[in-house]
């Protein structure tokens, strides 16, 4: 079975994968193609309960760990720590790759992080279990051997620190992978593994038993937030967000055509319409699920971060989760703005955001430019979750304004050498400069390195905001702020 | 047969009705009743016992001038004799070894020039089998007709027929069909047949209910006696459907010591009525008796039950749940349907099948459809080797057609989603919001899934690969032996209870009644849709699958049928050949071999003398010479 034919076996069956990280790996070793990173993950239902999952993919290099799959694992564990969910691991690897041992092994955020997570996780009762499908070599063998409870498959799961080759190389030992780690050996003698499998259909089903005995409903892990069970539908439908964004960057449009298509009955509570009104804040709901929006309406000005950052607290204060929708480019600059100290006010929304204790995810469906990216809940503070829609643009300032920027550098610079800068060789420069910023300011480029958690289609927004949030909310038990609200 | 009396005595009982098994035929039984004054309903034990004796009841009525097959029984067996007494019987002749069974010693002479010759090798064979040489003579009946007439009889000396029924339709010498009145047949033959049972019944002095059997010649269009059931018969409905009298009524007046509630003319025939037997039997594996479960049991709508009112009669002793054994007899149940004439009669039969819905168990509802949808059956083309001479077209397996395997996965996906949505509630999950919704969400692709069934009846693979698309349409590519196929199925409606399915297949409405049950290591998924039954299995992975791929299943002795392990031929770790016997097991009180499937190793001997079996059971691993190496190593 390939990966995802593994999850979805594992999964209930019509069970919704909420999968991360597609685009992970996409042309970032040169010739090399790593699909996906060479790893399955995201989250999905079994036996009604939300597990976290991970797939090794053995038909891109054998499964082996590039720096990108290294990294999408972390980034799972994480999103499972944070969600307090319980993970699987479909294991089935021949270990770190290992002409790139140097950026896969050492660090702190490398190889042996994936484990150091496993234990911490297992200490924090989320539970463990790795499923092994193929092979299991040298730091792969680990995973089974860390995890709480493990399966393995006959004549198809192996788990050994060293594989044949090796040993013949250390010992001149001559030993069938079977003999040396094989399912048997490893049920019956050496204790490695737990429970032996016929077959990968059988280890599903031997997994799924242990999805259902983990006991997590008996003691959830926090109070759940009510979530209706019956919701309303928007007054307008999903899918027609493929048609909000208008073809021309430049021409503003209103946000609120988002919200109409993403909550449900297109019902929105708006918090301070009048005031700071490029930022659009309020309450709502998605599939029963009560959220906090805050979502930019254009440039942010003193009093749109005053405004986002008393919303921030008054959603703290009340556990709502926030859902932050990303369209900025940037905070206003200028004298006067300077003057005003926007900084400072940029500053309380940053500050907000970052110590609000609530589930966050965060959505960019348009710009992400600059301090905006930041005080709009941007990867650095950690949100449960973070996708884009695929007209996204992630950089620290727009193509054209850096170009500008560095070309007046450039000529400051000129000008003291005494050297003559033809108009031609300017606009050269800023041509050069504006490309590579709208390269890499890209979805896929962002979404390769594992800067969002994946590109959706628009039509999509409503349901994966829902799946997110219900995985998010799972590990959620609210924590009083110290302060009141302040008003800003 | 003492505790029924004791029961009987202290209830304060006026009759027993031993109904229409053993202990009708039991003379034993009806005597103590009679000494103990408890009314048998039935006949004397004096003519149950007449009947018993079936030389003897033949002679007997010979006596009376009823016609019984013509034939040579003597102890002269000097040749000439016997090729004088050949030429009285007429031809064609059987000659038979008189301690003869099972073919043996049984040879055919279609004139009197081939007589000496079957007479001298008959000798010779029953000879070398049976040590003894004598053989009898008896004509031989080329395409005969079962056709049996139902009597009564009162204690006042009143004896009338109540017209005959054609039970033509048999396999392994049970009745499959049965129909009265018989087909083709003239008045006055009806007559003369009903008059010869009276007097049959008349010479033993017969009282209550009984049957007549004779054999009848299709080419000559003789009748002869067979032997006489002193009981009421399986197949009584039909006679009840057609008379519009109720023989067990009939039965207990006259135990009572009434008089037969009709004299001879009062009695009519007001139309045509069928009886088709439900057995619980593969008529593609040679009527082989099945078990299981009864999961679903559905009669056909308005049919009713132990009543001759109404077109669709359905008798059976089974519900829903029961456990159907290899103990008795493998019949079910009894369909019953009348009409005013045999077409319509007929007609009502093939629709009542079609409405029947069994699952759990192997059964012979669709050979009985066909039967009752074959051409040269509504011909009337009617003797005893019927089912033998179409078994083909009766039994042949017939690949099912596309929408159905499609059908079938999508009710194989649909259970399977509702199931979990009704454990998510079982569990409280109406926690998962979003989650709960099972339609299958992937991000930037289309689900897709594979799903092998296998359809039972011809055991072929039916291999289906889904596309669940966002419009919440499934495209279905279907492929199996006779091709494959693109489907595309939308909207889709599972009842709640998961028992019947809706969906629109390429454009066309289909419904479909659904039954799942597990057999073995098998889930089977029974498909009604169209009056058509469907089976199809998938295999549930389980521990002692050994699909591993170090042991194959190549080697896996298993058991070809529920039954009784009797002997154990050989021990772990002994070396065999192909074909080697490994078990005996026995089953429906015959002894089936079961063999090696290849060269190689006895390993896991799972068959105990005296343990009971399930059909498939796992009894021994063969492992081949490559493959035990394989598991010594491993181990």
């Amino acid at each position: 079975m390939l990966p995802r034919e593994r999850i979805q076996a594992l999964l209930d069956p019509g069970s919704p994968f909420l999968e991360l990280s597609q685009l992970a790996g996409f042309g970032l070793y040169g010739k090399e193609n790593v699909p996906s990173g060479g790893l399955v993950t995201g989250i999905g239902r079994v036996h009604g309960r939300l597990v976290a999952l991970v797939a090794n993919d053995p038909t891109v290099k054998g499964g082996t760990y590039y720096p990108i799959t290294v990294k999408k694992h972390l980034r799972l564990q994480e999103v499972a720590e944070m969600c307090r969910l319980p993970c699987v691991y479909f294991v089935d690897s021949g270990g770190a790759n290992l002409p790139r041992q140097a950026d896969v092994f050492p660090d702190r955020d490398h190889f042996g992080r994936i484990f150091y997570n496993q234990a911490r996780m297992s200490a924090k009762g989320i539970p463990q279990i790795a499923v092994v499908m193929g092979s299991c070599t040298a730091g792969g063998a680990y995973v089974p051997a860390m995890a709480d409870e493990s399966v393995i498959v006959r004549g198809n799961g192996t788990i050994f620190l060293g594989g044949p080759p090796l040993v013949k190389a250390a010992t001149g030992e001559d030993v069938t992978p079977e003999e040396l780690g094989g399912a048997e050996l490893h049920c019956s003698t050496s204790g490695v593994a737990d429970h032996l499998a016929e077959s990968e259909d059988h280890a599903i089903s031997i997994t799924r038993n242990i999805v259902a005995n983990l006991n997590t409903l008996a003691r959830p892990s926090a109070p759940q937030p009510p979530v209706t069970a019956l919701f309303e539908e928007p007054l307008h439908p999903p899918d027609e967000l493929r048609g909000v964004v208008p073809s021309d960057p430049r021409k503003p449009w209103d946000v609120r055509a988002v919200l109409a298509r993403i909550l449900d009955g297109s019902r929105f509570s708006e918090f301070k319409a009048l005031y700071g009104t490029t930022l659009v804040t309020g309450f709502g709901t998605i599939c029963g699920q009560e959220v906090g929006i805050v979502a930019n309406n254009g440039i942010l000005f003193s009093e749109s971060a005053l405004k986002g950052a008393h919303f921030i607290q008054l959603c703290a204060q009340r556990g709502v989760p926030l859902v932050f929708l990303q369209n900025i480019m940037g905070f206003m600059v200028g004298k006067k703005y300077e003057a005003g100290g926007i900084a400072k006010d940029g500053a309380k929304m940053v500050m907000a955001v970052a110590n609000a204790q609530v589930p966050k995810i965060t959505l960019i469906i348009g710009g992400s430019f600059g301090a905006g990216n930041y005080g709009m809940c941007g990867r650095a503070f950690s949100p449960n979750f973070l996708f884009s829609w695929p007209n996204a643009r992630i950089s620290v300032m727009g193509g054209a304004q850096a170009a500008g920027v560095l070309a007046q550098v450039e000529a400051q610079k000129r000008e003291r050498e005494g050297t003559r800068w033809t108009e031609e060789d300017q606009a050269a420069f800023k041509a050069k400069i504006a490309d590579r910023y709208d390269k890499e300011g890209e979805p896929e480029y962002a979404s390769a390195r594992l800067w969002d958690d994946g590109v959706i289609d628009p039509a999509d927004t409503r349901r994966v905001l829902s799946l997110a949030l219900t995985a998010a909310c799972n590990g959620y038990s609210p924590t009083t702020p110290h302060y009141g609200v302040f008003r800003m | 047969m003492d505790r029924i009396l004791e029961v009987a005595l202290r209830t304060g009982a006026q009759a027993v009705h031993p109904g229409y098994g053993f202990l009708s035929e039991n003379t034993t039984f009806a005597g103590l009743c009679e000494d103990n004054g408890i009314a048998f309903v039935g006949p004397p034990a004096s003519a149950i016992a007449a009947m018993g004796n079936k030389s003897e009841a033949k002679a007997l009525m010979a006596g009376a001038g009823v016609p019984v097959v013509p034939g040579y029984h003597g102890d002269n067996q000097d040749s000439l004799l016997l090729v004088e007494e050949g030429d009285k019987v007429g031809f064609p002749l059987l000659v038979k070894a008189v301690l003869g069974g099972g073919g043996k010693g049984m040879k055919l002479a279609t004139s009197a020039k081939e007589l000496p010759e079957a007479l001298s090798s008959a000798k010779r064979e029953a000879a070398a089998s049976f040590g003894d040489e004598r053989v009898l003579l008896e004509r031989y009946i080329i395409r005969p007709r079962h056709i049996e007439v139902q009597v009564f009889a009162d204690t006042l000396g009143n004896a009338v027929y109540l017209f005959e029924r054609d039970c033509s339709m048999q396999r392994r010498h049970q009745k499959v069909i049965e129909e009265a009145p018989a087909p083709g047949i003239s008045e006055e033959f009806r007559r003369s047949i009903g008059e010869a049972a009276v007097a049959a019944a008349r010479a033993v002095g017969y009282v209550n209910a009984g049957t007549v059997e004779f054999i009848v010649d299709t080419d000559t269009g003789d009748y002869y006696f067979m032997e006489m059931n002193t009981r009421l018969q399986v197949e009584h409905p039909v006679t009840e459907a057609i008379t519009g009298q109720d023989l067990v009524e009939w039965q207990l007046r006259i135990a009572a010591g009434q008089r037969l509630p009709l004299l001879q003319d009062q009695l009519k025939i007001l139309g045509h009525a069928f009886e088709a037997r439900v057995y619980a039997e593969s008529p593609e594996h040679g009527f082989m008796p099945g078990t299981g479960t009864l999961q679903r049991w559905r009669i056909p709508h308005g049919a009713v039950s132990f009543s001759h009112v109404g077109d669709v009669r359905v008798d059976s002793g089974v519900r829903k749940g029961d456990q159907v054994g290899v103990h008795y007899d493998p019949m079910i149940a009894k369909l019953i349907t009348k009409g005013p004439d045999r077409r319509t009669a007929l007609d009502n039969l093939h629709a009542a099948l079609s409405e029947l819905q069994v699952s759990g168990l192997p059964t012979n509802v669709t050979f009985l459809k066909r039967l009752a949808s074959h051409p040269a059956f509504a011909a009337e083309e009617l003797d005893t080797s019927f089912i033998a001479k179409h078994l083909d077209s009766l039994t042949g397996a017939v690949q099912p057609p596309a929408k159905i395997v499609a059908l079938a996965a999508l009710a194989h996906h649909l259970l399977q989603v509702q199931a979990a949505e009704k454990e998510a509630l079982s569990i409280g999950g109406g926690q998962l919001g979003p989650w709960g919704v099972l339609d299958g969400f992937r991000l930037n692709h289309e689900l897709t899934s594979n799903l092998s069934l296998t359809h039972t009846a011809t055991s072929a693979a039916c291999n289906v690969h889904l596309t669940f698309h966002k419009d919440r349409s499934i495209c279905l590519k279907v492929s199996n032996e006779s091709g494959s196929g693109e489907i595309k199925a939308k909207r889709l409606q599972l009842s709640n209870d998961g028992a019947s399915l809706e969906a629109e297949i390429d454009g066309e409405r289909l419904t479909a009644d659904l039954s799942v049950h597990d057999h073995s290591d098998e889930q089977v998924l029974t498909v009604w849709s169209g009056g058509e039954t469907y089976e199809f299995s998938k295999p549930v992975p389980r521990k002692w699958a050994r699909s591993g791929s170090v042991q194959s299943s190549a080697g896996l002795v298993t058991s070809p049928m529920p039954g009784k392990i009797i002997k154990v031929l050989v021990q772990d770790g002994d070396e065999v050949v192909e074909g080697t016997p490994l078990v005996v097991l026995e089953a429906m009180k015959m002894e089936h071999t079961v063999r090696a499937p290849c060269d190689g190793t006895v390993a896991d001997l799972a068959a105990l003398v005296g343990a009971q079996v399930a059909d498939g059971a796992v009894l021994a691993l063969v492992a081949p010479a490559a493959q035990a190496a394989a598991v010594g190593a491993g181990q």
